[in-house]
Protein backbone atom coordinates (compact mmCIF):
# COMPACT_ATOMS: atom_id res chain seq x y z
CA UNK A 1 0.00 0.00 0.00
CA UNK A 2 2.57 2.39 0.86
CA UNK A 3 4.51 1.66 -2.17
CA UNK A 4 1.54 2.27 -4.47
CA UNK A 5 1.87 5.63 -2.45
CA UNK A 6 4.72 6.53 -3.17
CA UNK A 7 5.22 5.48 -6.78
CA UNK A 8 1.60 8.07 -7.23
CA UNK A 9 3.44 10.70 -5.94
CA UNK A 10 6.34 9.94 -7.91
CA UNK A 11 4.81 9.95 -10.72
CA UNK A 12 2.44 13.33 -9.56
CA UNK A 13 5.91 14.77 -9.75
CA UNK A 14 6.93 13.76 -12.54
CA UNK A 15 3.87 15.45 -14.54
CA UNK A 16 4.44 18.76 -12.60
CA UNK A 17 8.06 18.71 -13.62
CA UNK A 18 7.06 17.94 -17.65
CA UNK A 19 4.00 20.16 -17.51
CA UNK A 20 6.07 23.01 -16.26
CA UNK A 21 8.79 22.48 -19.18
CA UNK A 22 6.38 21.79 -21.48
CA UNK A 23 4.48 25.01 -20.94
CA UNK A 24 7.94 26.93 -20.48
CA UNK A 25 9.39 25.48 -23.73
CA UNK A 26 5.88 25.98 -25.67
CA UNK A 27 6.22 29.92 -24.30
CA UNK A 28 9.87 30.25 -25.16
CA UNK A 29 9.10 28.74 -28.92
CA UNK A 30 5.85 30.34 -29.42
CA UNK A 31 4.95 28.33 -32.38
CA UNK A 32 1.84 26.44 -33.29
CA UNK A 33 3.77 23.46 -33.31
CA UNK A 34 4.53 23.05 -29.74
CA UNK A 35 1.00 24.17 -28.35
CA UNK A 36 0.75 24.96 -24.40
CA UNK A 37 -0.48 21.85 -23.03
CA UNK A 38 -3.82 23.26 -21.62
CA UNK A 39 -4.73 22.67 -25.40
CA UNK A 40 -3.43 19.55 -25.88
CA UNK A 41 -5.48 18.20 -22.45
CA UNK A 42 -8.53 20.23 -23.94
CA UNK A 43 -8.29 18.28 -27.41
CA UNK A 44 -8.10 15.01 -24.93
CA UNK A 45 -11.47 15.76 -23.62
CA UNK A 46 -12.63 16.91 -26.94
CA UNK A 47 -11.34 13.75 -28.95
CA UNK A 48 -11.88 12.08 -26.13
CA UNK A 49 -14.68 9.19 -28.04
CA UNK A 50 -12.06 9.55 -30.79
CA UNK A 51 -9.22 8.52 -28.69
CA UNK A 52 -10.28 5.62 -26.76
CA UNK A 53 -10.99 3.29 -29.58
CA UNK A 54 -7.34 3.94 -31.07
CA UNK A 55 -5.75 3.81 -27.47
CA UNK A 56 -7.61 0.42 -27.50
CA UNK A 57 -6.52 -1.18 -30.72
CA UNK A 58 -2.82 0.28 -30.45
CA UNK A 59 -2.81 -1.62 -26.88
CA UNK A 60 -4.40 -4.52 -28.57
CA UNK A 61 -1.57 -4.67 -30.95
CA UNK A 62 1.41 -3.83 -28.43
CA UNK A 63 0.32 -6.72 -26.14
CA UNK A 64 0.06 -9.14 -29.10
CA UNK A 65 3.63 -8.30 -30.22
CA UNK A 66 5.41 -8.47 -26.93
CA UNK A 67 3.75 -11.70 -26.10
CA UNK A 68 4.99 -13.14 -28.96
CA UNK A 69 7.85 -11.85 -28.70
CA UNK A 70 8.17 -13.06 -25.41
CA UNK A 71 7.14 -16.23 -25.71
CA UNK A 72 8.96 -17.31 -29.03
CA UNK A 73 12.37 -15.10 -28.07
CA UNK A 74 12.76 -15.99 -24.35
CA UNK A 75 12.46 -20.22 -24.62
CA UNK A 76 15.19 -19.87 -27.71
CA UNK A 77 17.59 -17.48 -25.93
CA UNK A 78 17.63 -19.50 -23.13
CA UNK A 79 18.26 -22.59 -25.25
CA UNK A 80 21.06 -21.13 -26.86
CA UNK A 81 22.53 -19.90 -23.83
CA UNK A 82 22.75 -23.38 -22.41
CA UNK A 83 23.57 -25.61 -25.31
CA UNK A 84 26.74 -25.11 -27.16
CA UNK A 85 25.72 -26.72 -29.92
CA UNK A 86 22.30 -24.85 -30.55
CA UNK A 87 24.77 -22.06 -29.98
CA UNK A 88 26.89 -22.69 -32.64
CA UNK A 89 24.20 -23.51 -35.33
CA UNK A 90 21.97 -20.75 -34.67
CA UNK A 91 24.09 -18.14 -33.16
CA UNK A 92 25.47 -16.50 -36.42
CA UNK A 93 22.47 -16.48 -37.75
CA UNK A 94 20.96 -14.29 -34.90
CA UNK A 95 23.67 -12.18 -34.45
CA UNK A 96 23.48 -11.62 -38.40
CA UNK A 97 19.79 -10.69 -37.99
CA UNK A 98 19.99 -8.79 -34.66
CA UNK A 99 21.73 -5.07 -35.86
CA UNK A 100 19.61 -4.79 -39.12
CA UNK A 101 16.91 -1.95 -38.48
CA UNK A 102 13.90 -4.31 -38.59
CA UNK A 103 11.68 -1.30 -39.46
CA UNK A 104 13.08 -1.88 -43.26
CA UNK A 105 11.17 -4.99 -43.57
CA UNK A 106 7.53 -3.28 -43.02
CA UNK A 107 7.49 -3.29 -46.93
CA UNK A 108 7.66 -6.40 -47.37
CA UNK A 109 6.24 -7.63 -43.83
CA UNK A 110 2.93 -5.28 -46.07
CA UNK A 111 3.63 -7.48 -48.82
CA UNK A 112 2.99 -10.84 -47.34
CA UNK A 113 0.56 -9.77 -44.81
CA UNK A 114 -1.41 -7.07 -45.86
CA UNK A 115 -1.80 -3.65 -44.59
CA UNK A 116 -3.09 -3.96 -41.32
CA UNK A 117 -3.07 -5.51 -37.52
CA UNK A 118 -1.00 -8.51 -38.92
CA UNK A 119 2.16 -6.29 -40.61
CA UNK A 120 1.81 -4.04 -37.19
CA UNK A 121 2.20 -6.97 -34.80
CA UNK A 122 4.80 -8.47 -36.85
CA UNK A 123 7.02 -5.94 -37.39
CA UNK A 124 6.96 -5.01 -33.54
CA UNK A 125 7.25 -8.80 -32.42
CA UNK A 126 10.11 -9.02 -34.56
CA UNK A 127 11.89 -6.49 -33.06
CA UNK A 128 11.01 -7.14 -29.61
CA UNK A 129 12.20 -11.24 -30.28
CA UNK A 130 15.72 -9.97 -31.05
CA UNK A 131 16.08 -7.95 -27.90
CA UNK A 132 14.64 -10.77 -25.93
CA UNK A 133 16.56 -13.80 -27.09
CA UNK A 134 19.88 -11.98 -26.92
CA UNK A 135 19.29 -10.92 -23.22
CA UNK A 136 17.84 -14.54 -22.35
CA UNK A 137 20.88 -16.03 -24.12
CA UNK A 138 23.15 -13.88 -21.88
CA UNK A 139 21.53 -14.10 -19.41
CA UNK A 140 21.42 -18.55 -19.30
CA UNK A 141 24.82 -18.24 -19.72
CA UNK A 142 25.48 -15.73 -16.85
CA UNK A 143 23.87 -18.75 -14.28
CA UNK A 144 26.56 -20.35 -11.33
CA UNK A 145 28.16 -23.27 -12.38
CA UNK A 146 27.34 -24.36 -8.90
CA UNK A 147 23.66 -23.79 -8.94
CA UNK A 148 23.41 -26.00 -11.66
CA UNK A 149 26.17 -28.76 -10.34
CA UNK A 150 23.96 -28.43 -7.00
CA UNK A 151 20.46 -29.23 -8.47
CA UNK A 152 22.71 -32.08 -10.96
CA UNK A 153 24.12 -33.59 -7.49
CA UNK A 154 20.58 -34.12 -6.62
CA UNK A 155 20.04 -36.25 -9.27
CA UNK A 156 18.63 -33.52 -11.93
CA UNK A 157 17.91 -34.15 -15.58
CA UNK A 158 18.84 -31.24 -18.55
CA UNK A 159 15.16 -30.44 -18.46
CA UNK A 160 14.58 -30.15 -14.91
CA UNK A 161 17.87 -28.13 -14.23
CA UNK A 162 16.29 -25.81 -17.46
CA UNK A 163 12.94 -25.59 -15.59
CA UNK A 164 14.59 -25.46 -11.89
CA UNK A 165 17.66 -23.61 -12.48
CA UNK A 166 17.93 -21.53 -15.92
CA UNK A 167 14.53 -20.12 -16.63
CA UNK A 168 13.63 -18.69 -12.82
CA UNK A 169 17.65 -17.58 -13.33
CA UNK A 170 17.37 -15.68 -16.19
CA UNK A 171 13.40 -14.53 -15.59
CA UNK A 172 14.70 -10.79 -13.98
CA UNK A 173 16.42 -10.17 -17.24
CA UNK A 174 13.98 -11.27 -19.33
CA UNK A 175 11.67 -8.98 -17.71
CA UNK A 176 14.26 -6.12 -18.11
CA UNK A 177 14.35 -6.56 -21.56
CA UNK A 178 10.58 -6.50 -21.76
CA UNK A 179 10.63 -3.26 -20.13
CA UNK A 180 13.09 -1.80 -22.70
CA UNK A 181 11.44 -3.24 -24.94
CA UNK A 182 8.04 -1.84 -24.17
CA UNK A 183 9.72 1.63 -25.29
CA UNK A 184 10.57 0.50 -28.23
CA UNK A 185 7.52 -1.34 -29.11
CA UNK A 186 5.77 2.17 -28.70
CA UNK A 187 8.09 4.01 -31.02
CA UNK A 188 7.71 1.46 -33.76
CA UNK A 189 4.33 1.38 -33.05
CA UNK A 190 4.13 5.09 -33.88
CA UNK A 191 5.86 4.29 -37.17
CA UNK A 192 3.86 1.41 -38.34
CA UNK A 193 0.74 2.18 -37.88
CA UNK A 194 1.08 5.67 -39.51
CA UNK A 195 2.40 3.54 -42.17
CA UNK A 196 0.17 0.42 -42.03
CA UNK A 197 -3.25 1.59 -41.14
CA UNK A 198 -5.59 4.11 -40.43
CA UNK A 199 -6.68 3.13 -37.09
CA UNK A 200 -4.26 3.20 -33.81
CA UNK A 201 -2.69 5.77 -31.82
CA UNK A 202 0.48 6.38 -33.95
CA UNK A 203 -2.27 6.72 -37.13
CA UNK A 204 -4.38 9.55 -34.73
CA UNK A 205 -0.98 11.37 -33.98
CA UNK A 206 0.10 10.95 -38.15
CA UNK A 207 -3.28 12.04 -39.12
CA UNK A 208 -3.46 15.22 -37.00
CA UNK A 209 -0.09 16.25 -37.87
CA UNK A 210 -0.83 15.88 -41.91
CA UNK A 211 -4.46 18.53 -40.97
CA UNK A 212 -1.71 20.79 -39.18
CA UNK A 213 -3.56 20.16 -35.90
CA UNK A 214 -1.14 20.41 -33.40
CA UNK A 215 -3.10 19.97 -30.36
CA UNK A 216 -5.09 17.41 -31.38
CA UNK A 217 -1.41 15.86 -32.01
CA UNK A 218 -0.47 16.09 -28.87
CA UNK A 219 -3.70 14.69 -26.89
CA UNK A 220 -2.59 11.23 -29.35
CA UNK A 221 1.02 11.84 -27.95
CA UNK A 222 -0.47 12.13 -24.53
CA UNK A 223 -2.20 8.87 -25.00
CA UNK A 224 0.84 7.20 -26.29
CA UNK A 225 2.46 8.22 -23.35
CA UNK A 226 -0.51 6.54 -20.96
CA UNK A 227 0.26 3.42 -22.87
CA UNK A 228 4.12 3.83 -22.20
CA UNK A 229 3.02 4.20 -18.84
CA UNK A 230 0.44 1.63 -18.38
CA UNK A 231 2.92 -1.18 -20.27
CA UNK A 232 5.90 -0.28 -17.85
CA UNK A 233 3.55 -0.77 -14.63
CA UNK A 234 2.16 -3.94 -15.76
CA UNK A 235 5.25 -5.68 -16.38
CA UNK A 236 6.59 -4.21 -13.13
CA UNK A 237 3.40 -5.88 -11.84
CA UNK A 238 4.29 -9.11 -13.32
CA UNK A 239 7.66 -8.96 -12.00
CA UNK A 240 7.09 -8.44 -8.26
CA UNK A 241 4.23 -11.28 -8.36
CA UNK A 242 6.92 -13.79 -10.67
CA UNK A 243 10.09 -13.13 -9.33
CA UNK A 244 8.89 -12.21 -5.34
CA UNK A 245 12.33 -13.24 -3.91
CA UNK A 246 14.16 -9.92 -5.33
CA UNK A 247 12.20 -8.26 -3.16
CA UNK A 248 13.07 -10.44 -0.58
CA UNK A 249 15.82 -9.24 1.99
CA UNK A 250 16.04 -5.97 0.61
CA UNK B 1 25.52 -48.58 2.77
CA UNK B 2 27.73 -46.52 1.69
CA UNK B 3 31.19 -47.30 2.06
CA UNK B 4 33.60 -45.55 -0.42
CA UNK B 5 36.56 -46.77 -2.16
CA UNK B 6 38.85 -44.60 -4.28
CA UNK B 7 41.45 -46.29 -6.58
CA UNK B 8 44.24 -44.61 -8.59
CA UNK B 9 41.90 -41.77 -9.25
CA UNK B 10 43.00 -39.29 -11.86
CA UNK B 11 41.49 -36.63 -13.04
CA UNK B 12 42.27 -34.25 -15.96
CA UNK B 13 41.05 -31.27 -17.01
CA UNK B 14 41.22 -30.22 -20.82
CA UNK B 15 42.51 -26.60 -20.25
CA UNK B 16 42.00 -23.51 -23.18
CA UNK B 17 45.68 -23.89 -23.43
CA UNK B 18 47.14 -26.90 -21.87
CA UNK B 19 45.49 -30.45 -20.05
CA UNK B 20 45.61 -29.35 -15.93
CA UNK B 21 46.49 -32.25 -13.88
CA UNK B 22 43.96 -31.92 -11.46
CA UNK B 23 44.60 -35.30 -9.52
CA UNK B 24 47.25 -38.00 -10.06
CA UNK B 25 46.38 -40.85 -8.27
CA UNK B 26 44.80 -40.92 -5.09
CA UNK B 27 43.23 -44.19 -3.12
CA UNK B 28 41.06 -44.01 -0.24
CA UNK B 29 38.97 -46.25 1.43
CA UNK B 30 36.13 -45.47 3.94
CA UNK B 31 34.33 -48.06 6.06
CA UNK B 32 30.25 -47.29 6.21
CA UNK B 33 29.73 -44.28 9.06
CA UNK B 34 33.32 -43.23 8.83
CA UNK B 35 34.40 -39.59 8.27
CA UNK B 36 37.03 -38.06 6.59
CA UNK B 37 38.49 -34.49 6.84
CA UNK B 38 40.38 -33.62 3.52
CA UNK B 39 42.87 -30.42 3.84
CA UNK B 40 45.36 -29.66 1.53
CA UNK B 41 46.29 -26.08 -0.10
CA UNK B 42 44.49 -24.54 -2.73
CA UNK B 43 44.07 -26.33 -5.63
CA UNK B 44 45.14 -29.63 -4.78
CA UNK B 45 42.23 -30.93 -6.49
CA UNK B 46 40.06 -31.15 -3.41
CA UNK B 47 37.16 -30.04 -4.85
CA UNK B 48 37.60 -32.33 -7.60
CA UNK B 49 37.57 -35.22 -5.58
CA UNK B 50 34.09 -34.70 -4.28
CA UNK B 51 32.93 -33.70 -7.53
CA UNK B 52 34.05 -37.02 -8.62
CA UNK B 53 32.53 -39.25 -5.56
CA UNK B 54 29.48 -37.08 -6.82
CA UNK B 55 29.31 -38.56 -9.81
CA UNK B 56 29.48 -35.44 -11.59
CA UNK B 57 32.74 -35.42 -13.11
CA UNK B 58 34.17 -38.77 -14.88
CA UNK B 59 37.58 -39.62 -13.69
CA UNK B 60 40.23 -39.57 -16.09
CA UNK B 61 41.75 -42.82 -14.51
CA UNK B 62 40.91 -45.08 -12.25
CA UNK B 63 38.18 -46.30 -9.65
CA UNK B 64 35.16 -44.95 -7.54
CA UNK B 65 32.68 -47.13 -5.82
CA UNK B 66 30.54 -46.41 -3.32
CA UNK B 67 28.45 -49.05 -1.72
CA UNK B 68 29.74 -51.59 -3.77
CA UNK B 69 29.05 -49.62 -6.81
CA UNK B 70 31.08 -48.10 -9.53
CA UNK B 71 29.96 -43.82 -9.60
CA UNK B 72 28.89 -43.15 -12.44
CA UNK B 73 26.20 -40.06 -12.17
CA UNK B 74 24.70 -38.92 -8.93
CA UNK B 75 24.01 -41.37 -6.54
CA UNK B 76 20.17 -41.40 -4.72
CA UNK B 77 21.37 -40.94 -1.37
CA UNK B 78 24.85 -39.13 -2.03
CA UNK B 79 24.22 -35.25 -0.82
CA UNK B 80 26.78 -32.93 -2.18
CA UNK B 81 26.76 -29.33 0.14
CA UNK B 82 28.71 -26.62 -1.99
CA UNK B 83 30.13 -23.56 0.04
CA UNK B 84 27.61 -21.21 -2.10
CA UNK B 85 25.12 -20.82 -4.59
CA UNK B 86 24.03 -24.47 -3.94
CA UNK B 87 20.51 -22.86 -2.51
CA UNK B 88 18.56 -21.26 -5.41
CA UNK B 89 17.61 -17.72 -4.73
CA UNK B 90 14.37 -18.07 -6.37
CA UNK B 91 13.10 -20.95 -3.88
CA UNK B 92 11.75 -20.45 -0.30
CA UNK B 93 13.22 -22.59 2.93
CA UNK B 94 10.96 -25.28 2.21
CA UNK B 95 10.94 -25.01 -1.26
CA UNK B 96 14.94 -25.25 -1.13
CA UNK B 97 14.67 -28.45 1.23
CA UNK B 98 12.28 -30.48 -0.57
CA UNK B 99 13.97 -29.62 -4.35
CA UNK B 100 16.09 -33.29 -3.91
CA UNK B 101 13.33 -34.83 -3.48
CA UNK B 102 11.02 -33.08 -6.13
CA UNK B 103 13.63 -33.93 -8.97
CA UNK B 104 13.03 -37.47 -7.80
CA UNK B 105 9.43 -37.32 -8.16
CA UNK B 106 8.13 -37.75 -4.53
CA UNK B 107 4.36 -36.79 -4.06
CA UNK B 108 4.41 -33.57 -2.56
CA UNK B 109 2.75 -34.16 0.78
CA UNK B 110 5.36 -36.86 1.49
CA UNK B 111 8.37 -34.54 0.43
CA UNK B 112 6.72 -31.38 2.47
CA UNK B 113 6.95 -34.10 5.37
CA UNK B 114 10.64 -35.17 4.75
CA UNK B 115 11.56 -31.56 4.02
CA UNK B 116 9.82 -30.16 7.57
CA UNK B 117 11.52 -32.78 9.38
CA UNK B 118 14.86 -31.95 8.36
CA UNK B 119 13.89 -28.36 8.78
CA UNK B 120 12.88 -28.89 12.14
CA UNK B 121 16.47 -30.66 12.66
CA UNK B 122 18.42 -27.74 11.91
CA UNK B 123 16.49 -25.50 13.79
CA UNK B 124 14.78 -23.75 10.17
CA UNK B 125 11.40 -24.85 10.76
CA UNK B 126 10.28 -21.14 11.49
CA UNK B 127 11.78 -20.08 8.76
CA UNK B 128 9.94 -21.79 6.24
CA UNK B 129 8.70 -19.19 3.69
CA UNK B 130 11.86 -16.80 3.42
CA UNK B 131 13.99 -16.48 0.75
CA UNK B 132 17.86 -17.50 1.12
CA UNK B 133 18.40 -13.78 0.89
CA UNK B 134 16.94 -13.38 3.95
CA UNK B 135 18.75 -16.06 5.84
CA UNK B 136 22.29 -15.32 7.34
CA UNK B 137 25.25 -17.17 6.45
CA UNK B 138 25.00 -20.02 9.12
CA UNK B 139 21.24 -20.43 8.63
CA UNK B 140 21.83 -20.58 4.44
CA UNK B 141 24.46 -23.60 5.75
CA UNK B 142 21.75 -25.16 7.62
CA UNK B 143 19.17 -25.20 4.85
CA UNK B 144 22.19 -27.07 2.73
CA UNK B 145 22.12 -29.39 5.36
CA UNK B 146 18.35 -29.94 5.88
CA UNK B 147 17.94 -30.82 1.77
CA UNK B 148 20.55 -33.37 2.32
CA UNK B 149 18.77 -34.12 5.34
CA UNK B 150 15.44 -34.36 3.64
CA UNK B 151 17.21 -36.95 1.10
CA UNK B 152 18.03 -39.01 3.91
CA UNK B 153 21.63 -39.04 2.66
CA UNK B 154 23.83 -41.91 3.28
CA UNK B 155 27.02 -40.33 1.89
CA UNK B 156 27.54 -36.36 2.68
CA UNK B 157 30.30 -34.72 0.40
CA UNK B 158 31.02 -30.71 2.22
CA UNK B 159 33.25 -28.39 0.38
CA UNK B 160 34.19 -26.39 2.59
CA UNK B 161 30.97 -25.49 3.70
CA UNK B 162 31.36 -23.36 6.70
CA UNK B 163 34.66 -21.55 5.45
CA UNK B 164 32.16 -18.10 4.60
CA UNK B 165 30.89 -18.20 8.61
CA UNK B 166 32.38 -16.11 11.44
CA UNK B 167 34.01 -18.07 13.33
CA UNK B 168 31.30 -18.26 16.28
CA UNK B 169 29.25 -19.43 13.89
CA UNK B 170 31.09 -21.78 12.42
CA UNK B 171 31.71 -23.59 15.45
CA UNK B 172 28.09 -23.76 16.39
CA UNK B 173 27.69 -25.49 12.78
CA UNK B 174 30.44 -27.76 13.34
CA UNK B 175 29.07 -29.09 16.46
CA UNK B 176 25.96 -29.29 14.64
CA UNK B 177 27.64 -31.33 11.89
CA UNK B 178 29.58 -33.90 14.31
CA UNK B 179 26.10 -34.29 16.19
CA UNK B 180 24.23 -35.16 13.08
CA UNK B 181 27.07 -37.39 12.45
CA UNK B 182 26.70 -39.42 15.24
CA UNK B 183 23.12 -39.60 15.62
CA UNK B 184 23.09 -40.87 11.76
CA UNK B 185 25.80 -42.17 11.13
CA UNK B 186 26.16 -41.60 7.69
CA UNK B 187 29.47 -41.16 6.02
CA UNK B 188 30.73 -38.04 5.63
CA UNK B 189 33.81 -36.37 3.36
CA UNK B 190 34.64 -32.98 4.44
CA UNK B 191 36.68 -30.55 2.56
CA UNK B 192 38.01 -28.08 4.64
CA UNK B 193 40.93 -25.32 4.89
CA UNK B 194 41.10 -25.35 8.58
CA UNK B 195 42.95 -27.80 10.48
CA UNK B 196 40.90 -27.08 13.41
CA UNK B 197 37.91 -27.89 11.80
CA UNK B 198 39.71 -30.94 9.88
CA UNK B 199 40.49 -32.52 13.41
CA UNK B 200 37.03 -31.63 14.80
CA UNK B 201 35.41 -33.12 12.59
CA UNK B 202 37.39 -36.07 10.74
CA UNK B 203 37.71 -39.72 12.37
CA UNK B 204 40.31 -39.82 9.65
CA UNK B 205 42.53 -36.45 8.36
CA UNK B 206 43.72 -36.93 4.66
CA UNK B 207 46.37 -34.39 3.82
CA UNK B 208 46.75 -34.12 0.09
CA UNK B 209 49.56 -32.64 -1.71
CA UNK B 210 49.71 -29.42 -4.36
CA UNK B 211 48.63 -30.30 -8.14
CA UNK B 212 48.24 -32.86 -9.48
CA UNK B 213 46.99 -33.58 -5.98
CA UNK B 214 47.73 -37.08 -4.25
CA UNK B 215 47.57 -38.47 -0.68
CA UNK B 216 50.62 -37.10 1.10
CA UNK B 217 48.94 -38.81 4.48
CA UNK B 218 46.42 -40.18 6.29
CA UNK B 219 46.10 -38.88 10.12
CA UNK B 220 44.02 -41.18 11.99
CA UNK B 221 42.15 -38.87 14.66
CA UNK B 222 40.72 -41.60 17.36
CA UNK B 223 39.98 -38.97 19.51
CA UNK B 224 37.33 -37.35 17.30
CA UNK B 225 33.52 -37.32 18.18
CA UNK B 226 34.05 -36.88 22.22
CA UNK B 227 32.05 -34.24 23.69
CA UNK B 228 34.49 -31.51 24.20
CA UNK B 229 37.30 -32.81 22.05
CA UNK B 230 37.69 -29.34 20.91
CA UNK B 231 39.00 -28.56 24.70
CA UNK B 232 41.24 -31.24 25.31
CA UNK B 233 44.95 -31.67 25.06
CA UNK B 234 44.82 -34.61 22.27
CA UNK B 235 42.98 -31.73 20.35
CA UNK B 236 45.57 -29.57 20.54
CA UNK B 237 48.70 -32.59 19.91
CA UNK B 238 46.62 -33.69 16.65
CA UNK B 239 46.18 -30.34 15.21
CA UNK B 240 49.96 -29.39 15.95
CA UNK B 241 50.81 -32.33 14.32
CA UNK B 242 48.79 -31.97 11.12
CA UNK B 243 50.41 -28.60 11.03
CA UNK B 244 53.67 -29.80 11.15
CA UNK B 245 52.71 -32.13 8.29
CA UNK B 246 51.25 -29.79 6.03
CA UNK B 247 54.24 -27.28 6.63
CA UNK B 248 56.50 -30.34 5.32
CA UNK B 249 54.49 -30.73 2.66
CA UNK B 250 54.86 -26.96 1.36
CA UNK B 251 58.26 -27.05 2.11
CA UNK B 252 59.04 -30.47 -0.44
CA UNK B 253 56.93 -28.47 -3.03
CA UNK B 254 58.24 -25.06 -2.70
CA UNK B 255 59.65 -23.85 -6.12
CA UNK B 256 59.57 -27.63 -7.66
CA UNK B 257 56.82 -29.04 -9.76
CA UNK B 258 55.17 -32.03 -8.88
CA UNK B 259 55.55 -34.49 -11.09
Amino acid sequence: MKRTVQKALGYAGAAVFMLAFWEGMSLLLHSPALPVPFDAFAQVVEQFDKLVPQFGYSALRVAAAMAIGLLVGAPLGLILGRSRRADLVFGPLVFLNYPVPKVVFLPVLLVVLGIGNASIIALIAIILFFQILVTARDAARAIPAASVLSVRSLGADRWQVFTQVVVPGAMPEIFTALRIGAGTAVAVLFFSESVAGSTGLGWFVFDAWGRVRYSEMFAGILAMALLGVLLYEAIELAESRVCRWERAGR
Amino acid sequence: MADVRIDALSVTYHGVDADVPALGGVDLTLADGDSVAIIGSSGCGKSTLLLALAGLLAPTGGVVEVGGEPVSGPRLHTSLILQDFGLLPWKTVLQNAELGLKIRHHPVRERRAHAMDALERVGLSEFVHLFPSELSGGMRQRLALARALALDADLLLMDEPLSALDALTREDLQDLLLALWRDRKHTAVLVTHSIEEAVYLGRKVLVMTPRPGRVAAVVDNPGMGESAYRQTEAFYEKCAELRRLLASEGALHVGGVAS
